[in-house]
């Protein structure tokens, strides 16, 4: 242990310290890798190898066995792949139904599609829209925070809440259309504004919103999720896509905010400054030069957000029940059976829930040992 | 950048103004709010507004009836449950015979807590007075519970459960994750493959991580099986025993949590120049002289932020009782978000809602205090 702090360029390890350290490494790799081992091999087993006791290898110590795959992924006549793409299908022609809904009446599409294979296609639509929309306007408002002297007055911002808060009482309780009171209360502010400029003078900065975002990263998502619940079902979005889509970006949007400010915050100014010269707008300036220049951090942010997304427990429990049932809801759902758990096909469903992220963590590794997401921890 | 204006603009572009180069220009103008508002109003429509009409919630009693939610005012009955009536023994846990040894500790601590809040009076404003005030209440209450649960030998509730996730959990894999980071920081081969090894579990699924653990943990077919039989322990079953239930639980969180500190605490330790460490080599500066006078302070404000930011996180912890123990032996796994969700269930929204409102004052006085007096101080440390 004497000389392990030492750096290669005076002195090398003593053999002891190598030991040590390659021991301990080799101890942790084996304590990370033998659960996701488990559950791999356990996705193999039929019941009597696993009943019957500890078997660790396959070939040696038992004869793996695709069945409990075959019985979780094509024994239902509608777990298919093709039920994939009619889901993915009815999502879209769904969707421009209820838009249309108002003006032309058309009956939406009955999903035909087995348990797994629905929580599949949720999981996946949910976690990319939601990341999508959680990375945009994130990092727009990073952007904006990082760069621009944005000084809000207090008055306006006052303004903007009251009515918010009027809209969405108004939407949910006294059964206005959202669109109508939404409308309605862009025009009340913009009235109000006029008449109210000059009134107030304090203003916030821009570190004030900065922390008060980041800040809605300690707020436990159970002190929200009930009155959601209530919010959604008034509006009748409850066990909607949307919904989920809206409250995953919300839930992430800290994150985002933090990670993407501390990327804009460290580059270069100048190549902005000359667009702005140029007679660039700030959209564009946004759009077709800063986003370029933060990819590889875009890229880390939009990973992590995935991950996030793809593993979230807690407001799918309060309010993804049926039709948008997501994968962890899924699995979870599969826990109370009169057999008990079947823990063969439950590893087999645990397996495919976690190839994806195992795959997105090594990806995500290569963008951190660039260095990429470690500025704003250090900030 | 503020003084963005026209008049840095080139001249040609304002002579020929259009209907819809104004509007172009106006929203330039104003960018700063169409770049920040959707984001400022989607957290106040789905988390500030649900923040408040919570309060609504805790003191109501809250019933579904044919078109839509009853509430009828109650006051602070359903706080009264939680911390003075039949929720208590769950909540807060057995305080009923508080020992000797219970009563000491509760006053040296006390009277540490107020010493402090007496002393840092001479340096603060009396804003940062409220703010400290509020702390030392915090503090003398849990230390209170603490000494008149689990220091008096009686059972702690849902409350104590998730202190105990939050604070033993932080310290393991602080530790271990900034040894490992330590380790994997010196030139050592397959550094690669170690770091991307040790980063995985971080993003594995809650959910699949407490199947896996209970497959693990399982004493008749797990994997462990022929160890404990060989330790005797064959008859042992870890989820009847509250303490044994905990730990076992807490193996799974640093399972999952400890990537978390060692990829950021590997971070900032490659991130400290080698020259200084080169440089204190050449003086004589001893291994552990080395660590403790220049590696270490270097690292300080990292560590500092990191452990907030899983604090953070490990209040919110639900999915792993949820998974592991169904909150049992009794309640004695169950963490305040799990505690809530149960009464949810049950159709008591109100009293979910208290708890929850508990759990937030919870998180954001011990956060904020965190915050406060150990991260910005190091923060600051670093700065000067």
């Amino acid at each position: 242990m004497q000389q392990i702090f030492e750096s290669p360029a005076i002195g090398k390890m003593s053999p002891m310290a190598k030991i040590l350290a390659y021991t301990l490494l080799g101890v942790w790799s084996f304590f990370v890798l033998f659960p996701i081992y488990w559950v791999v091999i356990t996705s193999f087993k039929d019941a009597t190898a696993v009943n019957q006791g500890p078997f660790y290898i396959p070939f040696i110590d038992f004869q793996p066995t695709l069945e409990a795959w075959r019985v979780q992924f094509t024994e239902d006549p509608y777990c298919t792949v093709s039920a994939i793409g009619r889901q993915l299908w009815l999502l879209v022609y769904n969707s421009a139904v209820f838009v249309v809904s108002p003006v032309v009446g058309l009956n939406p599409m009955e999903p035909q599609i087995c348990k797994v294979y629905l929580a599949f296609t949720n999981s996946f639509v949910i976690s990319i829209f939601s990341t999508g929309l959680c990375v945009l306007v994130g990092s727009m408002a990073a952007y904006a925070l990082a760069r621009m002297n944005y000084a809000p007055r207090f008055g306006n911002i006052m303004v903007f809440v009251l009515l918010l808060i009027g809209v969405i009482v108004a939407t949910t309780y006294l059964g206005v259309p959202w669109w109508a009171s939404s409308s309605a209360g862009l025009a009340i502010f913009f009235f109000l504004l006029r008449a109210l400029r000059g009134y107030f003078k304090m203003s916030l900065r821009n570190n004030d919103i900065l922390f008060w975002i980041i800040s809605q990263r300690i707020l436990p998502p159970i002190v929200v999720v009930i009155p959601i619940y209530v919010m959604f079902q008034a509006v009748g979005m409850l066990d909607t896509h949307l919904a989920i889509i809206l409250l995953y970006s919300v839930a992430n949007m800290p994150i985002v905010v933090w990670l993407m400010y501390d990327f804009f915050r460290n580059l270069p100014i100048e190549l902005e400054e000359s667009a702005q010269l140029d007679g660039a707008t700030r959209l564009g300036i946004f759009w077709e030069i800063v986003l370029p220049l933060t990819r590889p951090g875009l890229a880390a942010t939009t990973l992590l957000t995935l991950v996030l997304c793809w593993n979230e427990y807690l407001f799918a429990v309060f309010l993804a029940t049926v039709k948008v049932q997501t994968m962890p809801i899924m699995v979870s759902a599969k826990n109370t059976g009169e057999k008990g758990i079947l823990w063969w096909e439950m590893s087999a469903i645990i397996s495919v829930m976690i190839i994806p992220v195992i795959i997105m963590a090594i990806l995500l590794t290569r963008f951190i040992s660039k260095g990429v997401l470690l500025g704003a921890v250090k900030g | 950048m503020s003084s963005y204006t026209k008049s840095r603009q080139p001249a040609n572009i304002s002579a020929g103004v259009t209907q819809r180069n104004r509007l172009g220009e106006w929203v330039d103008r104003h960018s700063g709010t169409f770049f920040i508002a959707p984001c400022a109003t989607l957290i106040l429509i789905f988390a500030i507004f649900p923040t408040v009409y919570s309060i609504f919630f805790a003191v109501s009693r809250v019933r579904f009836t044919g078109d839509g939610l009853k509430f009828r005012y109650v006051g602070l009955r359903n706080f009264k449950k939680l911390f003075f009536g039949s929720s208590e023994v769950q909540f807060l846990g057995r305080t009923d015979p508080v020992s000797i040894f219970g009563y000491a500790i509760f006053i040296i601590i006390a009277v540490a807590v107020l010493v402090w809040l007496w002393r840092s009076g001479k340096y603060t404003t009396w804003v940062g007075m409220i703010g400290r005030t509020i702390s030392a209440a915090m503090a003398i209450f849990l230390s209170w519970l603490l000494c008149a649960s689990l220091l008096s030998g009686n059972a702690i509730g849902t409350l104590y459960t998730t202190l105990f996730y939050v604070i033993i959990g932080c310290t393991i894999q602080f530790v271990i994750g900034t040894g490992l980071a330590f380790l994997c920081s010196q030139p050592i081969y397959g550094k690669n493959f170690f770091r991307v090894v040790f980063f995985i579990p971080l993003m594995i699924t809650p959910l699949g991580v407490g199947y896996a653990m209970r497959m693990l943990a399982d004493v008749t077919k797990g994997p462990f099986e022929p160890l404990l039989a060989f330790l005797g322990l064959s008859d042992w079953i870890w989820s009847t025993d509250a303490w044994s239930a905990r730990f076992v639980m807490m193996v799974g969180d640093s399972w999952q949590w400890i990537p978390f500190i060692f990829i950021c605490m590997l971070a900032a330790l490659e991130n400290i120049p080698g020259d200084h460490v080169e440089a204190a080599q050449v003086d004589g500066a001893s291994s552990p002289q080395i660590f403790r006078e220049i590696i270490w302070p270097q690292v300080l404000p990292v560590a500092a932020t990191v452990l907030l930011i899983r604090m953070i996180e490990a209040f919110k912890i639900v999915d792993l009782p949820n998974i592991m123990t169904g909150g049992g032996p009794g309640t004695a796994t169950e963490s305040m978000t799990l505690q809530s969700m149960f009464v949810w269930r049950a159709n008591d929204m109100g009293s979910s809602a208290a708890i929850a409102y508990t759990l937030l004052i919870l998180t954001v006085v011990v956060c904020a205090s965190f915050f406060n007096y150990v991260v910005l101080g190091q923060v600051k440390r670093a700065g000067a």
